[in-house]
């Protein structure tokens, strides 16, 4: 039976009211009359022993007794058929137990594994590597957009390379534009960029029986890639355990398992030892995924009063032998109309994947310029402009934020004045994300001696989830987060998301909180009982059960739990989500400010200000670090990252780390990420996610900043030093 | 290192007694292997005597025959440094460090800073600070930050952006790891 409650929903300043139905036995959503004892506040790591150590262990630590050491063989060749493998030589070399054949037909790109060998020692698989012969017949191949376009082009799988065209409108775009004070019409392009998460791709297997199959995969899915491999092996699902209790990073690429895992799980069988199977850098770089590149040309007015009117969109982009190069636009601003047309375009080189808000930085980096550049067009303040265009309540209270915390009623103004060699500038730019959440199931369990469990099957991939769970639980069970023990990333335990969309901490959250209020439940009830006490009078706070009327005053957690009837209370709870929230998805904003030496090109970030929110805050420090991390990715973007083909041989020439740029300690910007506190009650924990979000507005807000400073547009990514001069010497 | 047999032929004024068809075989002592060498190694405060092949380096040994998977095999060519350990003192790249080159020398790893499961007041800070976030690349900067702080108790933040530089975080936890060295260096004080 549920029962009807009001909800304080929003943020202050800015309040609603919405009615939920509640059932018996969930918590009522946390709302904005809500007292918190340690949500929202700093809680550290709770693995962050582990890894300052090296205790932790990732899929690519894992060693086991009598374990074989599998390596990969990339295609040498971008477009190829395969005439024949010979892999004779290569089973009789020294400690060789099996070779697995990935690719036997045709070969799509330069890198595309084609076959694995699993060996005593990394150095035998090494060299054995090398004795596989490979009969290529190399086809003609394209690696560039213009020439994959062609009529005449080489078809990278089937049919014309130019796919998943798409043409959408809405409103008289034309009408609109033609009676616009202001039209600005400009190209903007961005690169691939490859994922480059620290720990590569990889798995060990391991049979411990003829179908029981136990693995760890540095994985953003654990019950994806046990799907998968139940699947692939023809054995049923509760057969296979999937572990990854720390994982490497993945932004995106790592979802499901990969054919060359599938490889290792049947070189175990064969040869009945374990197998560890990791991509080598290179690999990874050219086979694991990428970010479609684009190239969008946009057309888009305004009003003098500084209202948009109406934009007309056409993109496309590089997608390797799969995937789509969509750009999110238009969105966050109100455009009346727009007309939009995208087309994906492949070629040689390896799939494309999700990567970190897909299709979002490489939109917005246009979409922000050309809002920016219509402010600057009929003469009004960039921010004053977006605040005329948008209605999302949210970003506009970022905005005030922000643009107080960087300064920016100070910035030059007009953009580019002054002739000195370095100039500084302020830009900004703006995000919009979901991160709702999907259904999860979370496990509490409560020991006699006090102990406290929280289980889900999901992974942490860096983001903070096992600390966030540990938070949510402590919250409600009135205890500090230092108690709670979350535990993830193991198949047994109930079923999480993968950390995908910025999903998981909306899933899996409110399981745990629904988790810990059932077990709480029941906790009280068995007090109650033992006490003689109606369960209503029992309490949990400050670590400790408070009982109404006790005379003795209240007890320690520890001695409240030795009451409970049996060892142990376990309550489970499936996600439970409520239509009547404050409002879907995230924003966001960032201010950057720039530095830009006008006579080499080097553009230098000093600061960036990101006013995020995320629902409720649960743990003040890992959302700090998203936010930061966030940004940090976004000038990677900007200003270092690009995957760089060669046209004459197809090859990717910096599948590292030293000549594909990450920006290091020497390249940070002072970054102020400020959380921004929702109330919003789609879910019992009012959280929404944050994975994605911070990583959209920093590439065009760096390019709005480098506009500022010099009165020069940069339309292309990254803005490198030969970039930046070119725009700088251009037209205007 | 040696020389090719063409050299060494020059040097000697003329044909060897012992030329055979296969591949050239310098003529030193300084030259291993392919076969394994015994070689001893102080790690972590313990001499450990091991037999190893010479090209696999200090970080494969680490991490396949010693189970000391704190150092990370992230790029495997010096670039990122995951794989940062201490050779007598000095940080490394273990990726670039063959382990033979590693013989009658210390080694110490993120696994030997802190004794019993302890941690340092430099990993308490990093915790604290939330330095990490996957943690794949935390035991190279700990190391990169742990050699700084024995070397320059009182580093300025550029000095230990500097002792960083030669390492990658793609989460995007520098500003914490800079934050927990000042603080680990305050401690000190």
């Amino acid at each position: 039976m549920g029962r009807d409650v009001e909800l304080r929903l929003g943020f202050p300043g800015h309040e609603v009211l919405r009615r939920a139905e509640i059932e018996d036995g969930d918590p009522v959503p946390w709302d904005l009359s809500s007292r918190h004892a340690v949500l929202g506040t700093r809680v550290p790591r709770q693995e962050g022993a582990d890894k300052v150590t090296g205790r932790a262990k990732f899929t690519f630590d894992v060693n086991l007794p009598g374990m074989l050491h599998g390596r990969l063989l990339g295609s040498a060749h971008p477009a190829a058929r395969i005439a024949g493998i010979d892999t004779s030589a290569a089973e009789r070399a020294p400690g060789v137990r099996a070779v697995e054949i990935l690719e036997d037909s045709e070969v799509h790109f330069a890198g595309q594994p084609v076959a694995a060998v699993a060996a005593d020692t990394e150095e035998q698989a090494e060299d054995a590597i090398r004795l596989i012969v490979v009969e290529y017949r190399p086809r003609p191949f394209v690696v560039t957009l213009e020439d994959a376009s062609k009529a005449d082009a080489p078809p990278v799988t089937r049919g014309s390379n130019v796919r998943d065209e798409r043409d959408q409108e809405r409103g008289d775009v034309d009408a609109l534009l033609a009676s616009s004070d202001a039209v600005v019409e400009a190209t903007y392009e961005t690169q691939v960029q490859t994922h480059v998460p620290l720990e590569p791709h990889g798995i060990v297997a391991r049979w411990d029986t003829a179908d029981h199959l136990t693995v760890w995969c540095s994985t953003q899915g654990t019950f994806l890639v046990r799907d998968n491999l139940a699947r692939a092996l023809g054995i049923r699902h509760e057969n296979v355990r999937v572990i990854a209790e720390h994982v490497g990073g993945g932004f995106g690429s790592k979802f499901g398992a990969k054919p060359f895992e599938v490889a290792a799980c049947r070189m175990a069988q064969r040869t009945g030892r374990p197998v560890k199977l990791m991509a080598d850098r290179k690999t990874e770089h050219v086979a694991m995924g990428n970010r479609p590149s684009s190239v969008q040309h946009m057309k888009a007015g305004a009003m003098k009063d500084g209202r948009l009117t109406a934009v007309i969109l056409r993109t496309s982009g590089v997608v390797g032998i799969a995937g789509n190069a969509r750009c999110a636009n238009p969105i966050i601003y109100d455009f009346q109309a727009f007309r939009k047309s995208e087309s994906s375009v492949q070629i040689h080189a390896g799939p494309s994947a999700a990567q970190r808000a897909p299709g979002h930085p490489q939109g917005v980096f246009a979409l922000d310029q050309m809002v920016d550049e219509l402010a600057c067009a009929i003469e009004m303040d960039p921010l004053e402009f977006r605040k005329r265009n948008d209605r999302d309540p949210v970003r506009l209270a970022e905005y005030e934020i922000g643009a107080k915390e960087i300064g920016w009623g100070g910035r030059r103004k007009p953009a580019g004045a002054g002739s000195e060699r370095v100039k500084t500038g302020i830009g900004m730019a703006s995000a919009q994300w979901g991160g709702m959440g999907r259904v999860a199931e979370a496990m509490v369990v409560v020991h006699k001696d006090g102990g406290i469990e929280v289980f889900n099957g999901a992974q942490d991939i860096g983001t903070g989830t096992r600390s966030a769970m540990a938070v949510v639980a402590a919250e409600e069970l009135g205890l500090p987060p230092e108690r709670v023990l979350a535990r993830i990333g193991i198949t047994d335990w109930p079923d999480g998301p993968p950390s995908g969309g910025s999903n998981t901490a909306a899933s899996v959250l409110p399981a745990v909180r629904e988790a810990a209020f059932r077990a709480r439940r029941e906790l009280a009830g068995e007090i109650a009982r033992e006490l003689g006490v109606p369960e209503g009078d029992v309490g949990f706070e400050g670590g400790k059960v408070a009982i109404q009327n006790w005379a003795k005053g209240p007890i320690e957690w520890a001695d409240a739990c030795r009451l409970m009837s049996g060892e142990r209370i376990t309550a489970t709870a499936r996600r439970r989500d409520y239509d009547a929230g404050f409002k879907q998805g995230v924003a966001g904003c960032q201010f950057a400010e720039v530095e830009v030496d006008t006579w080499t090109g080097v553009v230098r970030v000093r600061k960036v200000v990101a006013v995020q929110d995320c629902g409720h805050v649960v743990n003040r420090a890992t959302v700090e670090s998203q936010i930061q991390g966030g940004v940090i990715q976004g000038i990677a973007f900007a200003l270092f990252e690009d995957r760089i083909l060669d046209r004459s041989t197809g090859h990717q020439l910096n599948p590292n780390m030293e000549t594909y740029k990450l920006p290091g300690t020497l390249d940070l910007p002072e970054i102020v990420a400020i959380p921004f506190d929702v109330a919003n009650g789609y879910n019992s924990a009012s959280v929404v996610g944050l994975g994605e979000p911070p990583v959209i507005p920093t590439p065009a807000a760096i390019a709005n900043a480098v506009f500022n400073a010099t009165g020069k547009r940069v339309r292309r990514l990254p803005m490198t030093p030969d970039t930046v001069l070119a725009a700088l010497e251009g037209e205007r | 290192m040696g020389g090719t047999v063409a050299a060494g032929a020059a040097l000697s004024g003329g044909a060897r007694a012992d030329e055979g068809d296969g591949p050239p075989v310098a003529e030193s002592d300084r030259v291993l292997g392919p076969e394994a060498v015994r070689i001893t190694i102080a790690l972590n405060g313990e001499n450990r005597t091991l037999d190893v092949e010479p090209r696999v380096t200090l970080l494969d040994l680490l991490r396949s025959s010693l189970d000391l998977t704190g150092a990370k095999k992230i790029c495997d060519r010096g670039a990122c440094g995951g794989c940062t350990v201490l050779l007598d003192g000095e940080p490394v790249n273990s990726c670039l460090v063959l382990a033979i080159d590693a013989d009658g020398r210390e080694v110490r790893t993120v696994e030997g800073l802190a004794a019993d499961g302890a941690l340092t007041p430099l990993q308490e800070e990093f915790v604290r600070h939330d330095a990490l976030q996957c943690g794949f690349c935390t035991p190279g900067f700990v190391m990169s930050c742990h050699a700084l702080l024995s070397r320059n108790p009182d580093p300025t933040e550029a000095e230990v952006r500097a002792a960083c530089a030669g390492n990658i975080c793609r989460c995007g936890a520098y500003s914490g790891v800079l934050a927990a060295a000042m603080a680990a260096a305050k401690r000190r004080r």
